[in-house]
Formats: C-alpha cells, sequence, structure tokens
C-alpha cells in the first residue's frame, strides 16, 4: 500500500470549465442511468487534466455532481496513484518506471538525470516546473528502460536523451513521443522478424471466406 | 527490414493473427478490413451462441491474462438465460503485470480485432453490452481504441440496429494506476467507481458482477484473437503448439536479451529458439544467460540450465514450478544482481497491495524490508528460512493471488539462487569487523 494524503495547503474552491463538463456528461452517459458513480475515475482525471492536480474542494465538486457521499470520491482519490494529491510541475510531469524489467535496462541511470537536473523525486523542482517521480511499471517492458511524461510514454531512452528531453519541455517545446532508438514501436531493432509477407496487406483477406465447421442446415442434415 | 537466410521462428506470417502488432500498417477499419477483420463475422454470429462456444472450446484457447483457464469453458458457465438482469462482457484491459506489454500492442495497432472479439463474445453470452477496461496509464491507447470503436460505430458494425442484427455497445472505462485492477473482481469494483479492492469468490462473476449481474471477464488478447480463431477454423489454432498448450501467443520479451521486442509465435516455441530468432539472442551470447522469469514478474524464475531445451508453455512451465503467465519473458544475463531485480518487485508488491487482508499487507512489506537487508548481505543466513516461511504464510491466505504473486517470485530466488544469498552475507560480514551476529528480522 502507498499512504497517500490530500495537501496541506488547499484551494478556496473548484469549479468546473464548460469543456470538462462537457467531457464529464459524455463519461457519466457510459454508464446506466442509476450508477453514475462509475464515471468517478474518468471525472477525477479530467479534473486533474484541467488543475494539474486533486483538491480538496474539487473532490467535494466531484461528490455532487455525481450523487456519492465526499468519503466515497476521498477513498477513491487516494487509493489510485495517477491521482495528483499536490501541484506538480507546469511544464512536465516526469515518471520514471522503476520496476525490474526498466533497473535491467538502466532506468537506475534516468533517474540520476532527474535528480540532477529537477531535484528531489516527488518533489515540485524550485522553478515550478517540473515534477518526477519513480513508478510502478508502465507495461512497455519492451521499450525499456523508458518514462511517461505528462499522457505519454518516452521510450528506449538513454540519460542523454531524457536529458534533452527535460531541456525541451523547459524552453517550451513537446519532444516526440514514442522509442529513442531509432525503432518504431515494439518491433526488434534493425527491423521486424516477422510480418514481411506481403501477401498480408495485399487486400485477399478481404475476399469472400467460408467459415470452417459451419454447421449443416437442419434441411439438408 | 532485416535480410534473413533462413526461416525465423515456428509461425509463418500467413499463420499469424496480430497482422499489424508493430503498427506498420494502418491501424482504423479500412486496414483492418483489408486484412481480414470483420470479414464474414456476421456469418459467425449466424452459426449461434453454441456453435461459437463450442469453437472456442476446441479451438483450445487459454485464458491470456495469466491464468490460462479455458475461455470457451468460462464463457459457458454465463446463465443460459438471460432474466431480469443484463449480461455484461468485461475486458481486462488493465495490462500491469511487470514485464507485460501486448495488449497495448493491440489496441493502439489492431483495435479492431478487440472491437470484433468483443462482439462475437457478448454475442455468445448474450451481453448487449461491454466495457473495456484500460489501465490509466494508457492514454494514448485509449484515445486510439476510442477512436476505432466510433468508427465501427460509423460503419454500423456495433451499436442499436447494426449490420450484425445484435444491439452491442462498447464503451472504453479506464483505472488510474492501480496494479490490483488486474484481477477481475477489483477491476469490477473500480468500474463502479471505488477502489479496487478484490471480492470474496463465490459469487463468481458469472453469477454476480458488474453491477450485481452475469458478468464474464476477459483479457484483452482472449477476446482479439476470436474472430480470426472462427474465421480460421478451430482446428487451425489448436494446430500450434503442444497439446492442452494451443495457438498462437504473443510474447513480450524484456531484459537482457540484444533486441527486446513483442513477437506472435506459435505457443510451445522453445525459450532458446524464441529468443536467439527474434531477439537476437542473450546480450554476450547463450553461455550469458542466468535467469529467466517466464511469465510476467509473479512466476517464479528459472535458471539458465532448464532453459536450453525449454518449450514455452502453460504446462511446461508449471513442471519446472515457474508459469507462462501472460508470456512476459524477462531475461536475466549473468551481470544481473538477481537479489536486488527480485528485491524490487517486492517493493513492487508492496507498492500494489490494496490492504484489504493482513496477510498481503503487512507481509509484503515485511518481505520487502527483510528483501533489502538481504541485497546488502545485511542478515543471518538463518533469515533465508525464515523469509521462505514467511512467504508460506502469505501464500494462499488472502483474498486474491497477489499475496501468492509476492510470494513466489522470492521463493524462486531461494530456490534457486540460495548460495548466491548465503555468499552475500558471508561478504558482508566478512567486510565487518564485529558482526553481532542475529539481527531482528524486519524491523
Amino acid at each position: 500500500m502507498s499512504v497517500r494524503r490530500l495537501a496541506k495547503e488547499q484551494p478556496e474552491s473548484f469549479t468546473f470549465k464548460p469543456e470538462t463538463l462537457e467531457k464529464a456528461n459524455w463519461w457519466i452517459a457510459k454508464y446506466p442511468d442509476n450508477r453514475r458513480q462509475s464515471a468517478v475515475i474518468p471525472i477525477l482525471w479530467l479534473v486533474q487534466k484541467q488543475e494539474g492536480w486533486v483538491s480538496e474542494p474539487a473532490i467535494s465538486a466531484i461528490a455532487k455532481m455525481l450523487g456519492m457521499a465526499q468519503i466515497r470520491v476521498y477513498e477513491v482519490a487516494t487509493f489510485y496513484t495517477m491521482f495528483m494529491l499536490e501541484p506538480v510541475g507546469s511544464a512536465a510531469l516526469i515518471q520514471v518506471c522503476g520496476t525490474t524489467p526498466c533497473m535491467l535496462r538502466g532506468s537506475d541511470k534516468l533517474m540520476e538525470v532527474c535528480k540532477s537536473k529537477i531535484g528531489a523525486k516527488d518533489k515540485l523542482s524550485a522553478d515550478g516546473k517540473f515534477t518526477w517521480q519513480e513508478v510502478e511499471c508502465l507495461g512497455a517492458c519492451t521499450n525499456a528502460p523508458m518514462a511517461q511524461i505528462n499522457d505519454y510514454f518516452y521510450e528506449d531512452l538513454t540519460p542523454e536523451n531524457l536529458a534533452q528531453i527535460i531541456d525541451d519541455f523547459a524552453a517550451g517545446k513537446s519532444p516526440k513521443v514514442g522509442p529513442y532508438n531509432g525503432r518504431h514501436t515494439s518491433e526488434p531493432i534493425g527491423g521486424a522478424t516477422t510480418l514481411l509477407d506481403p501477401k498480408l496487406y495485399d487486400g485477399s483477406a478481404t475476399k469472400p471466406i467460408k467459415i470452417p465447421n459451419a454447421p449443416v442446415p437442419e434441411a439438408n442434415a | 527490414m532485416r535480410k534473413m537466410a533462413k526461416t525465423l521462428g515456428i509461425l509463418e506470417d500467413k499463420d499469424r493473427i496480430f497482422t499489424n502488432l508493430y503498427g506498420f500498417q494502418d491501424w482504423g477499419l479500412e486496414g483492418a478490413k483489408q486484412r481480414g477483420c470483420w470479414n464474414a463475422t456476421k456469418d459467425i454470429l449466424s452459426y449461434g451462441r453454441e456453435w461459437i462456444i463450442t469453437n472456442v472450446k476446441n479451438s483450445g484457447l487459454r485464458g491470456r491474462g495469466g491464468a490460462g483457464f479455458s475461455t470457451g469453458l468460462k464463457w459457458s458457465f454465463m446463465p443460459k438465460e438471460v432474466k431480469e438482469r443484463p449480461h455484461y462482457l468485461v475486458v481486462n484491459a488493465d495490462e500491469s503485470e511487470p514485464g507485460t506489454c501486448k495488449d497495448r500492442e493491440i489496441m493502439r495497432h489492431d483495435p479492431h480485432l478487440l472491437i470484433e472479439g468483443c462482439l462475437i463474445a457478448s454475442f455468445a453470452m448474450q451481453a448487449h453490452a461491454c466495457y473495456i477496461y484500460l489501465r490509466g496509464e494508457y492514454v494514448f491507447e485509449r484515445e486510439r481504441l476510442e477512436a476505432a470503436v466510433k468508427q465501427a460505430y460509423e460503419a454500423g458494425l456495433i451499436g442499436k440496429n447494426n449490420v450484425h442484427g445484435w444491439d452491442f455497445d462498447v464503451y472504453v472505462h479506464h483505472g488510474a494506476g492501480a496494479y490490483i485492477c488486474g484481477e477481475e473482481t477489483a477491476l469490477l469494483e473500480s468500474l463502479e467507481g471505488k477502489k479496487g479492492q478484490p471480492r470474496l469468490k463465490p459469487p463468481f462473476p458469472a453469477g454476480a458482477g458488474l453491477y450485481g449481474c452475469p458478468t464474464t471477464v476477459n483479457n484483452v488478447e482472449s477476446i482479439a484473437v476470436v474472430g480470426t480463431i472462427l474465421r480460421r477454423g478451430a482446428e487451425w489454432f489448436a494446430g500450434f503448439g503442444a497439446p492442452n498448450n494451443t495457438g498462437t501467443k504473443l510474447f513480450c520479451i524484456s531484459g537482457h536479451v540484444e533486441r527486446p521486442c513483442n513477437v506472435e509465435e506459435a505457443m510451445s516455441i522453445p525459450f532458446r529458439q524464441l529468443i536467439e530468432d527474434h531477439c537476437g539472442g542473450i546480450r554476450g551470447g547463450w553461455g550469458n544467460l542466468k535467469a529467466v522469469i517466464p511469465g510476467g514478474s509473479s512466476v517464479p524464475m528459472i535458471p539458465a540450465e532448464q532453459c536450453e531445451n525449454l518449450p514455452m508453455d502453460f504446462d511446461s512451465l508449471r513442471a519446472l514450478r515457474s508459469g507462462l503467465g501472460t508470456a512476459a519473458v524477462i531475461v536475466m544475463d549473468k551481470s544481473t544482481d538477481l537479489i536486488r531485480a527480485i528485491a524490487r518487485l517486492s517493493y513492487f508488491y508492496k507498492h500494489e497491495s490494496c490492504g484489504q487482508c493482513t496477510p498481503c499487507r503487512e507481509g509484503t512489506g515485511w518481505m520487502w524490508r527483510v528483501m533489502e537487508r538481504m541485497v546488502k548481505g545485511d542478515a543471518d543466513p538463518s533469515e533465508i528460512d525464515m523469509l521462505l516461511e514467511v512467504t508460506t504464510q502469505v501464500e494462499g491466505h488472502t483474498i486474491c493471488a497477489l499475496g501468492d504473486a509476492a510470494a513466489w517470485p522470492i521463493q524462486g530466488l531461494i530456490r534457486h539462487f540460495r548460495h548466491e544469498i548465503e555468499d552475500r552475507i558471508t561478504l558482508y560480514r566478512s567486510r565487518k569487523s564485529n558482526v553481532a551476529g542475529h539481527s531482528i528480522a524486519a524491523e
């Protein structure tokens, strides 16, 4: 378990922006009428997108919106570790995967870069631009080591790549997402060993087919 | 593209299901159709529910989320008649088992195979609605999947009055960073808007699942292969792999290989062939292999000497007291500090325990703290057995399998590399002029 508490300093109030509200209603519509609570995680996420983090007044507002007891939203916000309970860097939230598959490929060195360029982990940097964290397996293990920065994955990183990416974010740029070692996605570097047969892609698979083992119509049986 | 002197691997391209695994082709509806997706789906549905379930059973498909239970059999547990409570299909796309990154590729590169599979599976279980639960971190994958779902609606493939004649809605949902939500009942709790703590079973989801309604939870890969299995025939799928371990399988190979990658291969492919044909071999050569975690972090590691002629399938790995799990192969060469590698996993389980059951909540923290001391060697040799004993106290004494999953990696380490822990302790002591003997475990 990880112990997570709300921030000591909280804003006075929270208001949904119209676009957040619109998206929240889109989410609520996905669930049966009497199951609005199902939308709580997606709406907490929208609030975090709007504000950068999840505050206590926001939790109250969500509870009201979904007809939930405030404590039920509170316990969801503190249970799920992607919800930031205090303000994070304005330029980037950098989450370096530290679990074993990334560790085996050098995530320690990525975290050293973060430490030297940004400062202590889990703390807002002095200039307010960055927060970095060590997080658990992000599910891109064949592209290790990697980090999630804001919403997207930066993969196959070296300490040099990551340092450059941090500099780019600091300069207000949006560095490219995906692998940084030249490959497309998760194929073996240097070229895929499979899926090379052009027949897979010539449209022949669209031809009408007879399904094997189709039941014999009863009239003929 | 690499020039090949010989065919690599066992499976031929014509028999691959995920033909856009790497995203070199169009992920959208047109591209998917070009590759055979949505072809004759209506015919498949016209043969009826029993036919679908029988053929999925006959294909030998075992769940791809880790447990390896027969998918067709699982579907058959759903009530035969729909009563007052609707039926649901829930797709587990909370891919979080360390080492695993296959469902991600399906969702971002072949999303229509998943959507088509959802329709077929839902029809077979008389569900008119399906929720796909993605882990919160998969933002790009969620955006892509939402886009594909939208395409399917617009083309009338799903939705009300669709071309297939079975009213059917797909809803994409997401979590927010909790490994435990990959456990099916925790996932359902989370989908209902609660913290993800597993439910006691029974009742099983097929009786009372999402919103108390009959529900089946299946892994992404299990669902996404169904359309192709039925199109090509159960016998085709059953023709790959060893008996009882059939089909094609996505393998995720990470760690100390020359070229880590995802690849679809025939089940039961020998480990060495998998690594040498697709991953360029072990870093530093075959002789440099030390150990492998063959099925995601939860399964016990196996040492190099057991890997030589090892078929990668459920039963072969089970016989070695490990498991195929999600087929996430984590390779470790001789440079690896295995104690640290496992200690990091212990930290993972400590971090991800939901806190509901005491053996897990307390045990994962205890095991991690002892493991951290083992990494340094700051322990008494007798504590190795104490640690092993504690793993057995956690294992099997919790509502869900997270407790087991936390115990097994440590058991695997001690089973095969106990001497390394002992050596570490000896080394640590030899450097201390005055060690006062037994220190207390996990202060």
